[in-house]
């Protein structure tokens, strides 16, 4: 898999290239500013980008628009973006689209190695990873979502963090079946279309964050 | 001109009322009786002198501003209490008494003229230089000099400027606080659980690797410790998005549902915005912690240089914006640009918050803050 890594900072660039190519990922390029971004994100070989949301030459949201504009160009384009703030504007602003593949994490989870190059694999795979504070945040908020049973709201949560099924079931000690159950209840009171199970998670998820 | 002069000469029976009164309220306000005669009677000179300045106005062509010092928001005791120290009612009541016997000269004389045909031409040509020069004695007695303006220009511009170094230094000392309290403490911390980590890998690699999750975890905390405080000093999505953005970001995360409309043509200038932001944060999380709202608003709107935000709320009301800190301190940081901050909160709701602040670099400041109130 091919990335495009965008970061300004050379200390967590080296860092973020020495992670992802341990873990089997192939750089096709790094770069530091929001030109030579768009310049590599031209490149139709690359299969997903990682992106630092403030970029050279403003330092404000460059790497939020880069990821806004490939996702046009190129629908569905895995891109994960990573932040040293998390804001649920931003979250709805990159899902705004409806499609997944896509991941919006604080920079502080990269520290969690393991965690995070599976967030990217999955993001790579068409899911959608937010944050926990995003989640927790739109958790603390009395949500339109008033028909899902509080479990149900776990189980969702849970899905916008880009968990599994397993995962799920492991982090609320509850049979995956169980689990299973939950999401069809939640897909049907959502009055989600069938579609596969991947891109439903993604509907309830952009149902969930009010986009 | 004329029905100038006629209303003019009517209006002077009214101000010497209101001398006589006035006169007889100040005298009385020793023992209690003149106070409420005085309340009635200060804003009915204000309103008459407003007037006049109206009036003069339109003769001059030029604006005579009103410079009474603002008395938002006080209770009707300290109201009076401030009319009683400004400058200008003095010169109101000077004018009041000076009011008869100028209208019955200046305005006779012209009514005089208009009636009596054969004096037509004097009356065509003789008016206009009457008028001026009446509305001249107007506004020497109804506002100030440039002199007297600079002054008290100077008097507001000291107090303010005293405000923000006073805002500014605690601010300076909470960061200070907050940086030592949480990051500083934990990034010490770090080193410890490192130093540990790296005495235990020999003898004991299982104890070691608990070390490093925990360092792990301390590190987490320590950026999560200075993303509030980068948070407080200037929050991220203010600098990439601007005001409007901000602030309908920040509405994401309340409790109560909060409506945001209204555009800002073009991003401010910086510390205005960053005022404005954090004046409207502490209204929103009054409305959540006070309110009891089912919903609440903010507007924006930026006309003639001036911004204006209203944020409002459907809550309980009774809101007093001399009770809370938070409240006083958006008002000394506002001051500082010459913003204003007014709060209307009748008991069982609506409360309305207006925030108004010149934004324009350009405009001249040589009135007194009194004039955008």
């Amino acid at each position: 898999m091919r990335l495009v890594l965008a970061e300004d900072l050379a200390l967590l660039r080296d860092g973020l290239i020495r992670i992802l190519e341990a873990h089997g990922f192939e750089i096709a390029a790094a770069v530091e500013d929001a030109d030579s971004l768009t310049d590599a994100l031209a490149d139709p070989t690359v299969d997903a980008a990682v992106l630092d949301v403030r970029l050279p030459p403003t330092h404000t949201d460059e790497g939020l628009k880069a990821a806004v504009a490939v996702r046009s160009e190129r629908p569905g384009f895995p891109v994960m973006v990573l932040s040293q703030y998390v804001e649920r504007i931003y979250a709805r602003e990159l899902l705004a689209s409806g499609q997944g593949g896509i991941g919006y994490l604080l920079k502080d989870r990269v520290g969690d190695v393991g965690e995070f190059v599976e967030s990217v694999r999955r993001v790579a795979g068409g899911g959608t990873v937010l944050d926990p504070q995003v989640v927790s945040a739109v958790m603390a908020r009395q949500e339109p979502i008033e028909r899902l049973t509080p479990r149900e709201r776990e189980v969702l949560a849970l899905m916008a963090e880009g968990r599994s099924n397993a995962a799920i079931a492991g982090a609320l000690f509850v049979t995956e079946k169980a689990v299973g159950k939950h999401t069809n209840n939640i897909f049907t009171k959502l009055d989600l279309p069938l579609a596969a199970d991947d891109n439903r998670r993604v509907l309830a998820v952009l149902a969930w964050l009010g986009v | 001109m004329t029905g100038y002069a006629g209303l003019q000469l009517l209006l002077a029976v009214p101000a010497l009322v209101l001398f006589v009164l006035q006169v007889a309220g100040l005298a009385l306000a020793a023992v209690v009786v003149g106070i409420p005669i005085l309340m009635v009677t200060v804003p009915a000179a204000r309103w008459l002198a407003g007037r006049h300045r109206r009036m003069a106005a339109g003769v001059l062509g030029s604006p005579v501003p009103a410079p009474y010092r603002p008395t938002e928001g006080a209770s009707a005791m300290q109201r009076l209490r401030i009319q009683a120290s400004d400058p200008m009612s003095w010169r109101d009541l000077a004018w009041l008494l000076a009011a008869l016997p100028l209208a019955v000269v200046t305005s006779l004389v012209v009514l005089v003229l208009f009636v009596l045909v054969v004096t037509g031409v004097a009356w065509w040509f003789g008016v206009g230089p009457i008028m001026v020069a009446r509305s001249r004695i107007d506004r020497w007695f109804l506002t100030f000099g440039t002199t007297e303006r600079l002054e008290q220009r100077v008097v507001v511009l000291t107090e303010t400027r005293n405000q923000t170094l006073d805002h500014a230094a605690t601010e300076l000392r909470r960061i200070e606080r907050d940086l030592h309290d949480g990051a500083q403490a934990r990034l010490a911390g770090l080193g410890m659980t490192l130093g540990m980590a790296e005495d235990l890998v020999e003898r004991d690699p299982e104890g070691a690797r608990k070390m490093l999750s925990e360092a792990r975890q301390t590190t987490g905390a320590a950026l999560g410790d200075l993303r509030a405080v980068v948070h407080g000093i200037h929050p991220p999505v203010l600098a990439d998005r601007g005001l409007v953005s901000a602030v309908r970001a920040l509405s994401l995360d309340l409790a109560v549902p909060v409506e945001v409309t209204g555009q800002v043509p073009e991003r401010l200038p910086p510390p205005v915005e960053s005022a404005a932001y954090f004046a409207v944060a502490e209204c929103l999380a009054n409305v959540a912690k006070h309110a009891v709202a089912n919903h609440a608003w903010v507007e924006f709107t930026v006309s003639e240089g001036v911004l204006t935000v209203v944020v409002g709320d459907d809550g309980r009301g009774g809101a007093n914006p001399s009770d809370g800190t938070g409240m006083r301190g958006v008002a000394r940081r506002l001051a500082a640009f010459d913003g204003t901050m007014t709060v209307s909160s009748p008991r069982g709701g609506p409360t309305l918050v207006t925030l108004e602040v010149p934004c324009d670099s350009s405009s001249p400041r040589t009135l007194p803050s009194s004039g955008t109130v």
